[in-house]
């Protein structure tokens, strides 16, 4: 219960949030599929991703993307356009793909006979530990990624000089 | 404690809900959020593996996924405000040409 009843809420509000024509509703969906996702990773034993999970994803990314689509002020004739462009039959080949990329991968994962193995809760204290005496490269190469996006948006958020 | 499948499967599963949505949507609001949900199912995936382990470096790199998804979040998001500035629209099939048309 811990696991199936999230995992149906993110999966019909993420289905939801790729298909709404408007797209705060679209991000208000995939909000509530974010916090069912913490709710996944709290039941996997992870509840340090749980608690990244709702506020860097839920809490900033998601708000991000809100500040701007308030900037980009969509009018109802922009809303109407893509309406239309949902509306017109370019789901087909897609779904036809990612049926088939899916068979291939569900039969992979699931026809073969894998051992199974039940796992342990991770708690927080071993990913600091982990993360601050191992794997210190990587806290610098995110450091590294932070710094050249936060160049990179700098730069070309500015308007062009006259 | 849940089998380590069904978390892969809720993965794969919103690995290709938003790999659909990239490849159906025209919006660029729409494409950078079927990112982040692949990026998500990926960080789920990582989690998933972390506790069939036991070990933390599923969630050391779910941290690693998260640093990903906000840089390119801000950059992709810059981009769109000056695609829309130059455009004047949001469909991703406008922007085809590498300078502006004569």
């Amino acid at each position: 219960m811990m696991f199936w009843a999230p995992a149906a809420i993110a999966l019909i509000t993420t289905a939801l949030a790729i298909t709404r024509a408007n797209p705060v509703h679209a991000l208000l969906w995939f909000v509530l599929s974010l916090l069912a996702m913490a709710v996944i990773f709290f039941g996997l034993g992870a509840a340090f991703a749980a608690a990244l999970e709702v506020i860097v994803y839920a809490g900033a990314i998601v708000v991000l993307f809100l500040f701007v689509v308030m900037m980009l002020s969509l009018d109802r004739a922009a809303a109407l356009r893509e309406k239309m462009f949902i509306a017109r039959p370019v789901w087909t080949v897609p779904v036809m793909f990612v049926a088939v990329l899916g068979g291939a991968i569900g039969m992979a994962m699931f026809r073969e006979n894998l051992p199974v193995m039940a796992g342990r809760a991770v708690p927080p204290y071993d990913v600091a530990l982990k993360l601050f005496t191992g794997d210190l490269p990587l806290v610098e190469l995110a450091s590294f990624l932070l710094l050249a996006g936060l160049v990179a948006a700098f730069h070309l958020g500015r308007e062009a000089e006259k | 404690m849940t089998d380590w499948r069904d978390p892969a499967g809720l993965a794969l599963a919103l690995f290709l809900l938003g790999l659909l949505g990239l490849l159906a949507r025209k919006n660029l609001v729409f494409v950078l959020m079927s990112v982040e949900i692949m990026l998500n199912a990926a960080g789920l995936l990582f989690i998933a593996a972390g506790m069939r382990w036991g070990t933390p470096d599923g969630q050391v790199m779910f941290i690693a996924v998260l640093n990903l998804a906000g840089a390119e979040l801000a950059v992709g998001l810059v981009l769109l405000l000056r695609l829309r500035g130059r455009l004047t629209t949001l469909d991703g099939d406008a922007a085809n040409l590498l300078r502006d048309a004569p």
